[in-house]
């Protein structure tokens, strides 16, 4: 074998190599983070998926309240969110669904201590008509019953599993979703009898897919804290924005929007 | 297939091509430098961050062969189906005519701009369980798709196949149809011209397109976790694994990466090495 075609072939093993990451990359494309900008003037605050509706209209009453800043969200599974802040992700403010996932970004010292400005409780979510009949946990488990959850490394997945375990069912999903919306998306959809989402993500789906409560919800109350990063580029905007959050109008929005709103 | 001189004319005339010498112009070689290392360097950032010391145990875990086996499982059979149906499909926009033929190429490529999330709703809209063809798939024979192997198979396809079809369409239009036309004339039909003499003669060219396609499909997420969604051992493939594990442990999703890449790798290159010296 001469040297060229050698090298030939090792060029050739290098791009398909190549050609796999860059594919790899197109296939998941997922929620990237902000783009960094330069002046002060805007707050980028990254915030749970299951805070989309509640925060945009926040930023919007800060932006009418505040006219010198811009606010910019990037939302999206929490735990996304904590490894684009780790790993350097230009954020002033980080709004999660769950402790856990808040303590990946305080353990590696980027946020000052978080505050709890609101809970969400799960529901079971069916589609419109209950076409398969469920009225209580205990339902889930019939294994003609195809039910969606969230995967265990996302919040609303280790909310299912603590209610699940504390009611003592077992139940056999079809699938574990990668966040609390795509799991909603499969009820709306009708793909799955059943879900268990977050009582606001019902709410928000305006009549496309019935809540059924169920005591053990109870026992799986997600905490959703709020810190303002030690790095924040935008400074004493995001501590104005947290108080904006844990304001009156603040927990007027999200007590609207389904969340129960802690005292101040 | 060796008796044939079609090929091999083409690839003397090649030769003859590469055999202008002198260094590469800076115009050509800085860019094409860049380049690699555009491609090239987040790999590299894969194996330096690579957890090296756990990497054995990382690599036993069961749900890590589970994963891959599915995977490979999977992009193999979807490559097999954009094969059976991908090849007449290039024929007919290559080799016929027919008003709206424009139109259907432009139909074709549209999965390659279609984010594959939304490939996967459009999915689900049609084969789901209450989409236009799946309400009656299930009424019918009692098949579902979504939340099956068979269905991440049908999401891999979709995304994959126009890989192939343009290929394949590309090295028929490259082929010399004299031959084919020397064939006609001395009677074969048209099935037979195409069995014996056009699928030999593009054959290498069906092969990149196929490589294509299963790296294509190895490689897929979005479609996939939509329309399939995402449960151990019957649609949780490598890329699924991996993005889960990037929720809570990113260096098990180096791992997997890894471990996806370096499987793919071995595989084309062993393909490689083979087609290489049969041709």
């Amino acid at each position: 074998m001469t040297l060229k075609s050698l090298s030939r072939r090792a060029a050739c093993v290098a791009s398909a190599a190549a050609a796999l990451v860059l594919t790899a990359a197109c296939g998941s494309a997922g929620a990237g983070p902000a783009e960094p900008q330069a002046g002060a003037r805007t707050l980028t605050v990254f915030a749970a998926a299951s805070l989309t509706g509640t925060f945009t209209e926040l930023g919007r009453a800060f932006e009418a309240a505040h006219p010198d800043i811009t606010v910019r969200f990037n939302f999206g599974s929490s735990a996304t969110l904590a490894q684009q802040i780790v790993q350097g992700a230009p954020a002033d403010v980080f709004a999660a669904a769950s402790p856990a996932t808040m303590k990946t970004v305080t353990d590696a010292s980027l946020a000052g201590p978080p505050v709890t400005f609101a809970r969400n409780r799960l529901q079971i979510a069916v589609p419109a008509g209950n076409p398969a009949g469920i009225d209580a946990l205990e339902d889930l488990a019939d294994a003609e019953v195809k039910v969606a959850l969230c995967a265990a490394q996302v919040p609303c997945g280790a909310a299912a599993a603590r209610a699940l375990e504390a009611a003592g069912v077992e139940v056999t999903p079809v699938t574990l979703e990668q966040d609390v919306k795509a799991t909603l998306t499969k009820v709306v959809l009708g793909e799955v009898d059943a879900a268990l989402v977050y009582v606001t993500d019902v709410r928000a789906s305006g009549g496309e897919v019935e809540g059924i409560d169920f005591p053990e919800a109870a026992r799986a109350v997600n905490d959703y804290p709020i810190a303002v990063l030690s790095t924040a580029p935008a400074g004493q905007a995001a501590q104005r924005f947290v108080d904006a959050v844990r304001s009156a109008q603040g927990r007027d929005v999200l007590a609207r929007a389904g969340f129960e709103v802690p005292g101040p | 297939m060796r008796a044939h001189p079609g090929p091999r004319l083409r690839y003397g005339a090649r030769r003859t091509g590469r055999a202008v010498t002198g260094r590469p112009p800076w115009m050509l070689l800085v860019p094409a430098l860049a380049g690699t290392a555009f491609l090239v360097l987040p790999l590299a950032g894969l194996l330096v961050r690579a957890p090296w010391s756990t990497l054995p145990e990382r690599l036993a875990q069961p749900q890590v062969l589970q994963a891959l086996r599915l995977s490979l499982v999977t992009a193999t059979v979807a490559t097999g189906v954009c094969l059976l149906l991908g090849v007449p499909l290039a024929w007919l926009l290559a080799r016929t005519s027919f008003p709206g033929r424009r139109l259907l190429r432009a139909l074709i490529t549209v999965p390659l701009v279609l984010p594959p999330v939304v490939g996967g709703v459009a999915l689900l809209l049609v084969l789901g369980r209450r989409g236009l063809l799946g309400s009656w798939l299930e009424s019918a024979f009692g098949v579902t798709l979504p939340f099956t192997t068979a269905g991440v198979v049908v999401a891999e396809a979709f995304v994959a196949m126009p890989f192939l079809v343009i290929s394949v369409e590309g090295a028929l239009r490259a082929a010399d149809p004299r031959f084919e036309e020397a064939a006609a004339t001395l009677g074969a039909s048209r099935w037979t011209v195409f069995r014996r003499v056009t699928l030999p003669l593009i054959a290498p060219g069906v092969a990149a397109g196929a490589v294509l396609c299963w790296a294509r499909a190895l490689g897929e997420f979005g479609a996939t976790i939509t329309f399939a969604g995402n449960f151990p051992g019957t649609t949780q493939t490598m890329p699924l694994a991996v993005y889960l594990a990037l929720e809570t442990d990113p260096e098990a999703a180096v791992v997997l990466s890894l471990v996806l890449l370096a499987v793919s790798v071995l595989i084309l290159a062993g393909l490689r090495e083979r087609w290489v010296s049969r041709v």
